[in-house]
């Protein structure tokens, strides 16, 4: 790993990057929806909510994505992470666990005692890498249905 | 969900040959680590060789090394050397496969089997004996 590795918050000048690096939406809906994340998470300031990214040299080369919610289905407040990506070419040299530590350290820092997250059940990759920094099944199970 | 016998005791094999790639032990010390059948633990051993997760080192101090990826096995590889964790199928149990009581009880055993394998599936190696480290730091 370079010495010139930091974890910090996002600026809107990584947009790009991180748009490269979400592999989940459609192309033609990123901008917007990278531009409403920054939006709700960064330029709201507030210590809750947190949007980092990972960068090595002048690359961002990964993004995890949090916020705290409290009382939901009666859950006291816990930091919840919706989403982490890490550059393929970056994997397996610890920058997830970095940016990992990194969100848990700054909601430590405000009282939070718990970090939750849902991942799917065949996303092996990203269910390894949250066991394998701590987490288990937690008290909640999540439920759907299809209505349509 | 009970696994097994030869699955349990070859997560123990595994788990204590993998904290330590570069030693190699013998049945019988593994065995009496976790207070477990010798001979029952040998004949593991040979199924774990013959599958590439641990080599057997012979001559004078023998005994078996891990052989595998401990950042990438994970104990569902593991388990499923010795024992499928498919659904139950109700068939074994009931002609009526389509009643719809059975269909659905099929659909729980289903629903209980995905959650099992997404957990073993998804616990590698190295994650359990990080976990079992801390406990031992915390004991």
């Amino acid at each position: 790993m370079s010495d010139h590795f930091l974890t910090r918050i996002a600026t809107l000048s990584d947009l790009d990057a991180i748009i490269a690096l979400d592999e989940f939406r459609p192309d033609e809906e990123k901008p917007a929806y990278w531009q409403e994340i920054f939006n709700r998470y960064v330029m709201s300031d507030r210590e809750d909510r947190i949007f980092l990214v990972a960068q090595v040299d002048a690359a961002v080369v990964g993004f995890i994505i949090g916020e705290v919610r409290a009382w939901e289905f009666g859950s006291p407040p816990c930091g919840w992470i919706f989403a982490l990506a890490v550059s393929p070419q970056m994997r397996e040299m610890s920058v997830g666990k970095r940016m990992f530590n990194e969100i848990c350290d700054r909601w430590r820092k405000i009282g939070i005692k718990t970090v939750r997250t849902m991942t799917d059940r065949d996303n092996r990759l990203t269910l390894s890498f949250f066991r394998g920094m701590g987490l288990r099944s937690g008290r909640y199970i999540e439920l759907e249905k299809q209505i349509v | 969900m009970k696994l097994n016998k030869a699955s349990m005791f070859a997560l123990m094999a595994v788990l204590e040959l993998a904290g330590d790639p570069e030693r190699q032990l013998s049945t019988g010390e593994i065995a009496a680590k976790y207070g477990i059948s010798t001979h029952h633990l040998a004949k593991i051993m040979r199924d774990l060789v013959h599958n590439g997760v641990v080599s057997a080192v012979r001559g004078v101090g023998g005994g078996y090394r891990f052989a595998g990826n401990a950042q990438r096995t994970t104990l569902l590889d593991i388990i499923q050397l010795f024992e499928s964790l498919d659904a139950e199928t109700l068939v074994q149990y009931s002609s009526q496969v389509n009643e719809p009581v059975i269909k659905e009880l099929q659909r729980i055993a289903t629903e209980i089997d995905d959650l099992t394998k997404a957990v073993l599936d998804t616990i590698t190696l190295e994650t359990a004996l990080k976990s079992a480290l801390c406990e031992r730091l915390n004991a």
